[in-house]
């Protein structure tokens, strides 16, 4: 039996019940997986620039849909239909396996209570999973490790970013930003890691360098050959970069969260073929990086969640484009996903003030889902409050 | 004796405890740090200047010279041309581009001009309260999409920063850099927007409810109803009071009652004890150390307060508290991104023939000036240092010195601006749009400004031979053992965590130094 799995065995409440039931190597071959588990990978994909839902996930039945984006709508004969009512862009073609393997579940119609419609602020609220008018300084998924997942391993970070310099929802956590892993391990020859002492000023400092030192010291190693073909494109680098991470890190404490980036999805003119060129790549990435991690082992035990700062107006503006709104659908992907649609679309007659879509989903409910359903943690502690979580876990 | 010969007594005691505190004659330690703190890292004459001398003395000059303090050079050409057109009349997308285009290369001006100030000045306690401001009434380009309302507010911060408090604070109220970002220009009376009533309490006067500040929901209601008709004149973009929005009846502020304007509520929130105390605790954690003493903030607070609140008098008893000087906090402090550049650049003596690199390297290191991250400023101390800002910390003054090691040798840049030692445009299209996009990541010129960045880097360059020679060292020795110790007092706050190979040499030694943890510390 393998270190990793005794750990992950004697780590968790639940896992030690498990104990005698499974044969070394389970956590390659069991599907149905304790909460809370350690080994688990959260993949957090951020849309940036605020994805316009509506064209990601079509409504191809609503006239009222084509009434509102005369220009822009995505014609009804070219959706990938998934339902009778809702159909997918048809450049998330990549994504139909994962549709039909019953491994992708959308949730339609999220958002928040007074939406701010700045980029800046609103991706600071998504981040932090703050109320619209509050300014926390911890990131959510930070919270939830101070919440007590993987107390008792002790990951070798408790996140990785890719190409990221904001550290987001691990802002907080003991996480490292890299483009890939062997640059940062090059990088890293600056730490100089040492008992933390002195001053609090000083602890701090010694802390961080001996957290990049004990990251890079675990994702040290030799690169895995993978058969899965990556994009050519600067998404698919960061998928590839994130697979090299998950192979580093067989037979250690691992990596619980991984964060990529993609977009500007911020289509204020010209939004067909910007978007459709985005979601491309999101659709063909995610297809890599369910190939990569399969080959790994790891795709059950990976959890992948898109993330933006908004949706979109409903209606599309004078410059074949859509201004900054209020609600998406979100993605939600993996090998323990119970597939399939989840939460009312939005209704598109129904406009608030703004001209802007109401939410039926509150963003906290996605996180306090990851919280309780993928690392067993106390929701409450990771989105401050209570939040009904969606049932798209298998587990 | 009365209750006020009592208090009389007490703060005569305490001023006298103060004065004994600071010291007769600075040590060559003691002077550093008063330097370090009050400006950027010193170089070596600036530091033998002051050694020797009476510290009250010394900062009674030091607050005076910045008081009268003006900028050495001019500001960029925008500030004098007339005000743009505000964007929703622009009706093409090209004039709105452009106009983005514009603004975002007005706002980099206006930073390169503000960090060559900071780097040359010869009165740095003056930006560094200017710095402070900016942090505590913070106010995003980002939001306010008007440099020049930037600048004017950059004005605003100048002429009081060791003025009057509540000068400042009507000021800066009434600015429309603060009316755009935090709303008020459009907040009338029949649907008064809350959110500057709400910051201006948490954050700008009293400080959380929960923390003291001692106001409620109420009053939030009840001082956004003084505030309505505070509003812009958007041909000039000025400040213009429209009567017709502004709500003429009875408010309840903080236990006061009248038909308040915006003004009248500053005043009360002025009249609060709370917020004497919550600026005074600020100014320790700029300049004292990272947790306020209770006893000690309360005294300075008072004085502060019975000063009518004069900025000057609150520093300069900070500066004079026995806790400013107690070795303990020596070092407690972590240096901004601002303070790790400009006091690497002031303090080696770096020559540059362009500040801009500077201020992309602050911005990749968490400090965008003009954008902090939200109204509340940047958080600072220990949420300067994470794994990302650390490395790239080191890797700032790594290649610094690297690049002189090499110089002749390598037509490396000095300063490469992306992760994994290279340049950001050279780094292709996804790279470029995580720098545009994140909050606080820097937003880069344009490709003539790149040229200009890279060009700029090529030119930092730094004279390691007559630097050491001013301590007896050379670049292309190994330091005596007394000249280490030397260096290690110039150059760190605290005793260095890490041993240096013997046999490096001057230079290498410096750089060496440079990345020992404890020269994050201030």
């Amino acid at each position: 039996m393998k270190r990793r799995d005794v750990l992950n065995l004697f780590s968790s409440a639940t896992g030690a019940a498990l104990l005698g039931t499974h044969a070394p190597g389970w956590a390659q071959a069991v599907q149905q997986r304790a909460t809370g588990a350690t080994d688990r990978i959260l993949v957090l994909i951020e849309l940036k620039g605020g994805n316009d839902g509506l064209n990601m996930v079509v409504p191809y039945t609503d006239d009222t849909y084509y009434q509102l984006r005369s220009s822009i709508a995505i014609a009804r004969d070219s959706v990938i239909r998934i339902d009778s009512r809702m159909g997918l862009h048809p450049d998330l073609q990549a994504l139909v396996p994962l549709w039909e393997k019953d491994e992708l579940a959308i949730v339609q119609g999220v958002g928040y209570p007074q939406a701010n419609l700045s980029h800046f602020r609103s991706i600071e609220i998504w981040e932090t999973a703050s109320r619209s008018g509050e300014y926390l300084a911890d990131g959510w998924v930070a919270r939830a490790m101070k919440a007590g997942y993987g107390r008792d391993v002790h990951f070798a970070a408790e996140g990785v970013l890719i190409g990221l310099n904001d550290f987001g929802p691990l802002a907080g956590a003991r996480a490292v930003t890299l483009y890939n892993p062997e640059a940062f391990v090059n990088q890293a020859r600056f730490a100089m890691p040492g008992h933390a002492s002195g001053n609090p000023a000083l602890q701090h400092l010694l802390r961080v360098e001996n957290d990049v030192s004990e990251a890079a010291q675990a994702l040290r190693g030799e690169k895995f050959a993978f058969a899965t073909e990556f994009p050519a494109n600067g998404f698919g680098s960061s998928v590839r970069a994130a697979a090299q991470v998950v192979a580093t890190q067989r037979g250690k404490a691992g990596v619980p969260v991984i964060v990529l980036t993609l977009g500007s999805f911020d289509t204020h003119q010209g939004q067909l073929g910007i978007q459709a060129g985005l979601l491309r790549q999101l659709g063909e990435g995610l297809a890599a990086l369910r190939s990569s991690l399969t080959e790994l082992g790891a795709w059950d035990r990976t959890l992948v969640m898109t993330f933006s700062e908004f949706g979109r107006r409903a209606r599309q503006n004078q410059s074949n484009g859509t201004d900054h709104g209020t609600v998406a659908p979100h993605f939600v992907a993996g090998g323990a996903v119970r597939g399939g649609l989840y939460g009312p679309a939005p209704e598109l007659t129904r406009l608030d003030g703004t001209q802007n879509l109401y939410y039926s989903t509150d963003f906290r409910q996605l996180y306090a889902t990851v919280a309780r359903d993928w690392w067993g943690v106390n929701p409450d502690n990771v989105v401050r409050g209570r939040f009904e979580p969606v049932g798209f876990l298998r587990t | 004796m009365t209750p006020a010969r009592v208090m009389a007594a007490l703060l005569l005691a305490a001023g006298m405890a103060a004065a004994q505190a600071a010291p007769r004659a600075m040590t060559q330690a003691e002077a550093r740090h008063l330097l370090v703190r009050t400006g950027f890292a010193p170089t070596q004459a600036e530091v033998d200047r002051i050694a020797g001398q009476d510290a009250q003395r010394v900062v009674a000059d030091l607050v005076a010279r910045a008081q009268a303090a003006r900028p050495l050079y001019p500001p960029p050409d925008f500030v004098s041309e007339p005000p743009p057109i505000p964007n929703t009349l622009l009706k093409s997308k090209e004039e709105q581009l452009a106009m983005r285009q514009q603004q975002l290369r007005e706002s980099l001006e206006l930073k390169t001009w503000w960090m060559r100030e900071m780097i040359e000045t010869p009165t740095p306690l003056a930006e560094r309260m200017v710095l402070f401001w900016h942090n505590h009434f913070a106010t995003s380009q980002q939001k306010v999409f008007r440099s020049q309302a930037m600048w004017h507010q950059h004005q605003v911060l100048r002429a009081e920063a060791l003025g009057n408090f509540r000068r400042l604070l009507h000021g800066v109220a009434k600015d429309p850099a603060m009316l755009v970002y935090l709303d008020g220009a459009n907040s009338r009376k029949e649907a008064p927007n809350e959110n500057f009533a709400r910051e201006v309490m948490e954050l700008f006067t009293l400080g959380e409810a929960s923390q003291g500040g001692g106001y409620s929901e109420q009053d939030i209601k009840e001082a956004a109803r003084a505030f309505t008709g505070w509003s812009i004149e958007y041909a000039d973009f000025s400040y213009r009071f429209r009567p017709a929005l502004h709500d003429n009846g009875n408010k309840t502020v903080l236990g006061q009652s009248g038909n308040f304007d915006g003004d009248a509520v500053l005043d009360v929130m002025l009249e609060q004890p709370a917020a004497a105390r919550f600026i005074t605790a600020k100014l320790w954690k700029e300049f004292v150390s990272p947790v306020p003493e209770a006893r000690e903030v309360e005294r300075i607070a008072q004085d502060f307060r019975a000063s009518g609140y004069d900025i000057a008098t609150a520093v300069r008893e900070l500066l004079l508290s026995p806790a400013f000087w107690a070795p303990a906090n020596r070092g407690s402090l972590i240096k901004s991104p601002v303070d790790l550049v400009v006091g690497t650049v002031r303090q080696f003596g770096f020559s540059y023939t362009d500040t801009m690199p500077f201020v992309l390297k602050s911005a990749q290191l968490g400090q965008n000036l003009l954008v902090p991250p939200n109204v509340k400023g940047w958080p600072g101390y220990t949420e300067w240092i994470n794994t990302a800002t650390l490395l790239e910390r080191k890797r700032f003054t790594e290649q610094l010195f690297r690049a002189v090691e090499l110089r002749g040798e390598s037509k490396e840049p000095p300063i490469a601006m992306g992760p994994g030692g290279r340049m950001l445009p050279g780094d292709g299209s996804a790279m470029m749009q995580n720098a545009a996009a994140g909050p606080g990541a820097p937003r880069l010129p344009g490709r003539d400004g790149i040229m200009r960045v890279a060009e700029g880097m090529a030119k930092i360059t730094f004279d390691p031979e007559q630097w050491l020679s001013q301590y007896g060292g050379h670049a292309d020795r190994e330091p005596s053992d007394e000249l280490k110790a030397r260096l290690a007092r110039t150059l760190l706050a605290v005793p260095a965590t890490h041993d240096i190979a013997p046999g490096t040499v001057g230079v290498a030694y410096l750089r060496t130094l440079t990345l020992d943890p404890a020269y994050q510390l201030k």
